[in-house]
């Protein structure tokens, strides 16, 4: 090993070391406790003091995905013995099955939404950062200002016009006009990350192809998009991350046909009140794919977060 | 970039498009690919905006879209600045921006340091760290006003677990003292690590040689911290704190969904009062000039902020 003077001691490193995992711990037993509270049951969901070992039952996801109506002995007795493994867990309760909730579609609004955005996304914004990294746009500078600065205003402040807009055209609450929404939303990021990413590709490739006998657009899409492949699946990464966890749009523009998960979750309610189990279960699907994410995204989350003002 | 080039290799190309591509030259393929995104931007953000501050000159509601549109000029920016609820909710807001700042500083940037001591398995520990940030804050809100609930809330129950309160005694969100805190504290929760993040990255920029010189001269570590560490990552903290502002400022998902602005309106920002005001008393022409007052507010102090962000870097 070679020594160093600005080498932390193994004493230092220790220290350091108990820190930061201790806040980790701390810092994730929320997360924790919120998928470990969807394979709770209403009781221990509630239970004083709080239970840390139970035993799991699939009742909130099935709460989650399914509407249920109170039934009488008499009732459950005519429907029959239970056909599936989540209806028994629904009879136990005293109560059938009536349908499958509003859950699976919001889910899926969100899928829709968060990948439609971010596909519109990237094909502009790769196509804008890779003009601001090449050419000599006139006013180039002030554009790329302009485009930043549209991440300055608040959502509601643009939401006034923007629902009479969606109004008068009819995309209120359309999978269209939300993707459209947050397509623009997201382009500030995708442009800055991505002409950060198309600057470090060396000219001289472009160069050579163009040579080789290549047009503009062959070298753009031959040479220059394979070349910045890594850069720009972060910034769809982080396009779609964006998306997917938006609210205050969704909750303004959207009520029904095109609402998201994530101004649906909150209101999930049980047959007794609030439905923690199911809320829990809820936030547990929607927030894991998001965690899995942020494991890939680990090397640009900086650059990602901060629209390409820091790269390590 | 010269053309040149372009018009050989278009000539070698022997298909009818190549020949369409040849007489575009390089400028009209920049604006092809910038005007969808520019024209986009416009209509999705400077429209409305125009809009808007149109809007703010009038008495339009939404709600009653029969009633005659009266031109009103100022008044309702006069109104607004002259109503005393609109500066408590900039009070709150104001309360809410510096501790979330200076609490998500210091942990922050304490959090960068340790992990910078470079101990095994950092990475490893920096991601799980970094995992409130990327979710979704109105789901957090949401689950933290379960962690929150009195009696069965876990919040609650460590809290009382180590300072031997009854955990039904205080109700973070229900209080109007303790609810300006539980919005702080689900904030400095969510956020600190993307303070931590750009923290890690200016103490990773400082070059090892200059601790190496200043151990040479036998500076304390103590003095080095102070003359080299703090000036050398403070343009990082400030821009740092610039996110963190603008974002706090338009603070609307995590709170809304943890307090709804209550109790009273203990913890109304602006953007939720905003909201109140545009979308529920259908207040349209008043909410739009509140909407142009809180614009201009987040822009100036941002532009004044960044002028003192460059002197620092300049040094």
């Amino acid at each position: 090993m070679s020594f160093s003077v600005t080498e932390p001691t193994k004493g230092t490193k220790w220290f350091a070391g108990i820190l930061v995992v201790a806040y980790a711990v701390i810092t994730i037993i929320p997360l924790l406790w919120i998928i470990a509270t969807g394979f709770k049951s209403p009781s221990d969901s509630i239970a004083y003091p709080p239970v840390v070992v139970f035993e799991p039952t699939l009742e909130g996801y099935v709460n989650l995905f399914t509407d249920r109506t109170r039934a009488t002995d008499d009732m459950l007795e005519a429907a029959g013995p239970p056909q599936t493994w989540y209806e028994e867990i629904a009879r136990a309760r005293g109560t059938v099955i009536s349908g499958p909730s509003r859950y699976g579609e919001r889910f899926l609004n969100s899928v829709i939404i968060g990948f439609g955005s971010t596909a519109l996304c990237m094909i502009l914004g790769t196509a804008a950062a890779y003009a601001f990294s090449r050419f000599r746009v006139p006013l180039k500078d002030d554009l790329l200002f302009f485009i930043l600065s549209t991440r300055m205003m608040p959502p509601i402040a643009v939401a006034i016009p923007i629902f009479l807009i969606f109004r008068n055209l009819g995309l209120n609450d359309t999978h269209l006009g939300m993707i459209l929404l947050y397509t623009a939303v997201n382009l500030s990021l995708s442009v800055w990350l991505l002409k950060g990413f198309i600057d470090e590709i060396p000219l001289e490739y472009e160069e050579a192809a163009l040579i080789d006998g290549y047009t503009r657009f062959q070298a753009f899409y031959k040479v220059v998009l394979p070349q910045a492949a890594t850069g720009i699946a972060s910034t769809a990464i982080f396009c779609l991350i964006f998306a997917w966890n938006e609210y205050a749009f969704a909750v303004l523009l959207t009520s029904g046909e095109a609402q998201t998960a994530p101004p649906f979750i909150p209101n999930i309610i049980g047959v007794n009140g609030k439905d923690w189990p199911a809320v829990a279960a809820g936030a547990t699907i929607f927030l894991v794919p998001v965690m899995v994410f942020t494991v890939l995204l680990r090397k640009h989350l900086l650059r990602g977060i901060t629209f390409g003002a820091v790269r390590k | 970039m010269t053309t040149s080039p372009i018009d050989q290799v278009a000539a070698k190309t022997p298909d009818g498009m190549a020949r369409k591509i040849k007489g575009l030259s390089d400028r009209t393929i920049a604006w092809i690919f910038v005007a969808p995104t520019i024209f986009l931007l416009l209509a999705v953000n400077i429209f409305p905006l125009i809009w808007t501050i149109r809007l703010s000159f009038t008495n339009y509601r939404v709600n009653r879209p029969n009633n005659d549109v009266e031109w009103v000029g100022l008044r309702n920016y006069e109104r607004i600045l002259n109503d005393p609820d609109i500066w408590n909710t900039m009070q709150a807001t104001a309360h809410f921006l510096l501790w979330t700042i200076a609490l998500q500083v210091l942990i922050g940037f304490t959090l960068a340091y340790l992990i910078n001591k470079k101990f095994k398995g950092n990475d490893l520990w920096t991601t799980i760290i970094v995992f409130p940030m990327m979710l979704s804050p109105a789901v957090v809100g949401n689950f933290w006003t379960f962690l929150y609930q009195p009696q069965i809330g876990l919040f609650n129950y460590i809290v009382a677990f180590f300072t031997g309160a009854d955990p039904a005694s205080f109700s973070m969100i229900g209080d109007v003292h303790l609810a300006p805190w539980a919005i702080i504290i689900a904030d400095t929760w969510m956020w600190t690590p993307f303070v931590m993040l750009i923290c890690l990255a200016g103490l990773r920029s400082i070059p090892d040689s200059i601790y190496e010189a200043a151990e040479c001269d036998r500076a304390s570590k103590w003095r080095q911290f102070w003359t080299i560490t703090i000036p050398m990552a403070l343009p990082f903290l400030m821009l740092a704190v610039l996110f963190r502002g603008i974002e706090n400022f338009k603070m609307f998902d995590l709170v809304v969904q943890l307090t709804g602005g209550g109790p009273g309106n203990t913890t109304t920002l602006t953007s939720i009062d905003l909201k109140r005001e545009a979308f529920e008393k259908w207040r349209t022409g008043y909410s739009s000039a509140y909407a142009v007052i809180l614009f201009v507010t987040v822009f100036g102090l941002a532009s004044i902020y960044v002028k003192a962000l460059n002197k620092v870097k300049e040094r």
